[in-house]
């Protein structure tokens, strides 16, 4: 998994709540058996129209906003299905960093399974931070310090101490959990006593 | 201390747990298909992994198989593809696999029950939402993503930290033509697609214990939709008796000590829940959806909404949008909405008992000249038992066509799929823009309620075909 450290970017702004994973990356794209190229059909629905054109209205059609690597969008981002396709398409089209006052659970955990920071911010803040999508300025974060910077402001983010740690490190989850294989297999040999069921054997 | 359920089968599942609250879980069920399973494998490929345990894994193709004649395969390259990938990683590392022609093949939440690898107390996974399914069972059932399935495929456990309680007590009885699909369509209308984000919800109460396994399984699948990962409900007897027998399910002495165990899966009487609200079932009406997110409900009897009566401006701006996108106008009458299709099936209500009830419905009446509508069983058997009892007769008669199992219509990766601006009322869970089929638009309701809109050609009260 790539690391995450440091971004700068102008953001984009999405002002629609409860953005779902079916908008994100509609199902025609779940075909695929690989977790690459899907960022040319992030909002597919709403980023091209019925003849396959891109619709110039929409943000991330345009410039500079096909660029961005933050997205700003309303709560309860992600949405409906488990699809980890969703972040992948984010990450395939550049985006590394979502802002949203919340998200749903499956989409929040996958974004840090691919090194995507998922931050959640008060919608007051949010609102603040769109005005810089809006006048096209940059905004920076420092996952380390765990801090925004815009203008000549800058404030504090939470963020879990473990997770920010897998994402500054880009490390590996099944090798971290593998490197617990004693506790799993005594945990195992436990079960194989208290529940024999559960092995069928 | 007293516990909840959700607390003791988290206890009994704890293999590690780091001081930040960070734990390791273990799992015991794991259901894979073919959508969010090749990108897994072929992690473990890279890595040179093997499936730790595949007598725990089972898998099914289910989201990309043909509901028509399947004689001639998948015709859809990409489709066939994924599908292909599925039998030959399950071949590969030995996992259980019920192939496109095998009768137990279904949606992957129907043949879980089904077979008897959904179990009480249990920790089961899937790389799907509605993984919630299998609470119904008072097991700790949720979707994951893909790099999970990986996780869990490689070291059986996932890393998890523990959700908040959080209980929703449903008493009374239902009015006639209410279903346990109204209960939980009118639960997400309250607590809203982000309710229960970050929670474990247990369902409780008279109402609850009075439904059928099959129903309850309906409330809980739909969790998902009220944005809690989980939903799950204390094994009772019904539970036992329907689990008794099973392909799956513990045989001789194992029976006896899972029943035990089984029999202690209930929340403590004073245990703590982090929030809490109760439901009248007497005050549950007909429900259908009219906008693009679940918790857009009213009832049969209700108008559509107003944007103009709404102070909040992103409230405002949700409901003009859903209402143009659903070609709607504010204020008209629920019946008012007149629909092209109807699909009755899904891991929602495509079980035996659900086309049961539709086609008492639709017993010796005729669908509307204009509508086009579908069912598809949720598995082989549910086709087959279904058959057997003369259901598929019932419903070929009234003008509806009699598919092969699989997800089809709920999300339309599948040909079955509406076209622009096509309405349709379907018993599946999303209402969700473009979920079945792009510009397509989605009223959500109970497998009776689809037949009611079916025959009426119009969203309608199933009451007033009730016998």
């Amino acid at each position: 998994m790539q690391k995450f450290n440091k971004l700068k970017s102008i953001p984009a702004y999405l002002p629609i709540v409860n953005i779902d994973t079916d908008m994100i990356i509609p199902k025609q794209f779940l075909k695929t058996i690989k977790r690459t190229g899907l960022g040319k059909n992030l909002f597919f629905e709403m980023r091209y129209d019925d003849l396959g054109k891109e619709i110039k209205e929409f943000c991330l059609n345009q410039s500079p906003y096909n660029d961005s690597k933050i997205l700003i969008a309303g709560k309860n981002f992600g949405c409906g299905s488990s699809r980890e396709h969703a972040p992948w398409a984010l990450l395939d089209f550049g985006i590394t960093c979502v802002i949203s006052s919340s998200y749903a659970d499956i989409f929040y955990s996958n974004c840090f399974k691919n090194g995507i920071l998922p931050l959640i911010l008060e919608e007051e803040k949010i609102k603040e931070l769109s005005e810089y999508a809006n006048r096209k300025e940059e905004i920076s974060i420092d996952l380390n310090d765990e801090k925004i910077f815009y203008g000549n402001n800058e404030f504090k983010f939470d963020i879990d101490p473990f997770k920010k740690k897998c994402l500054l490190e880009g490390l590996d989850d099944i090798a971290l959990s593998l490197k617990k294989a004693d506790k799993i297999e005594n945990f195992e040999n436990g079960l194989k006593n208290t529940k024999p069921w559960i092995f069928n054997d | 201390m007293s516990t909840t359920l959700y607390d003791k089968i988290w206890n009994d599942h704890l293999v590690d747990q780091q001081d930040d609250g960070t734990s390791l879980l273990f799992v015991d069920r794991h259901l894979i298909h073919e959508v969010t399973s090749p990108q897994a494998f072929e992690g473990l490929r890279n890595s040179n992994r093997k499936v730790r345990h595949p007598k725990l894994t089972l898998a099914v193709a289910d989201h990309n198989v043909p509901t028509t004649d399947r004689t001639k395969g998948i015709s859809d390259q990409e489709s066939k593809i994924q599908v292909d990938t599925l039998e030959a990683n399950c071949k590969e590392f030995g996992v259980q696999l019920f192939g496109m022609d095998d009768k137990r093949q279904g949606i992957v939440h129907i043949i879980g029950p089904e077979q008897g690898f959904t179990q009480p107390g249990t920790v089961i996974v899937c790389g799907d939402s509605h993984t919630a399914t299998h609470g119904a069972f008072g097991s700790l059932a949720f979707g994951i993503g893909t790099s999970e399935v990986e996780h869990v495929l490689a070291t059986q456990t996932l890393v998890q930290k523990k959700a908040k309680n959080f209980r929703i007590n449903v008493n009374g009885e239902l009015p006639l033509g209410v279903t346990s699909k109204d209960v939980i369509l009118q639960i997400i209308g309250r607590i809203g697609t982000a309710g229960g984000t970050g929670c474990v919800i247990e369902y409780a109460g008279d109402l609850i214990r009075s439904l059928s396994v099959e129903q309850r399984m309906t409330i809980c699948n739909m969790t998902i939709e009220g944005g809690a990962r989980a939903g799950l409900i204390s094994p009772d007897q019904k539970i036992f008796d329907y689990l008794n027998g099973k392909p799956m399910s513990p045989k001789g002495d194992n029976w006896e000590k899972a029943l035990n165990y089984w029999n202690s899966l209930k929340t403590d009487a004073d245990a703590n829940f982090d929030k809490e609200i109760n439901l009248n079932a007497g005050e549950i009406l007909p429900m259908i959806t009219w906008g693009t997110s679940p918790q857009d409900v009213i009832t049969i009897d209700e108008k559509v909404p107003n944007p103009q009566s709404e102070k909040d401006e992103d409230k405002k701006n949700s409901i003009e949008r859903s209402l143009k996108y659903m070609g709607l106008k504010p204020d008209m009458a629920a019946t008012d909405i007149k629909i092209d299709k109807v699909f009755i099936g899904s891991c929602t209500n495509g079980r035996i008992e659900d086309l049961r009830e539709a086609a008492k419905i639709l017993k010796n009446k005729k669908i509307s000249s204009h509508v086009n509508a579908i069912v598809v069983p949720g598995s082989g058997l549910v086709k087959e038992q279904a058959e057997q009892e003369g259901l598929d007769k019932i419903f070929v008669n009234s003008g509806f066509e009699w598919r092969e199992p699989g997800c089809s219509m709920c999300l339309a990766m599948n040909a079955d799929k509406l076209k622009p601006e096509e309405r349709c009322a379907s018993t599946s869970n999303r209402n969700f823009e473009g979920r079945q089929g792009r510009g397509g638009r989605t009223h959500l309701v109970s497998p009776g309620m689809a037949a009611a809109a079916a025959i009426s050609g119009n969203l309608d009260d199933v009451r007033k075909y009730q016998n």
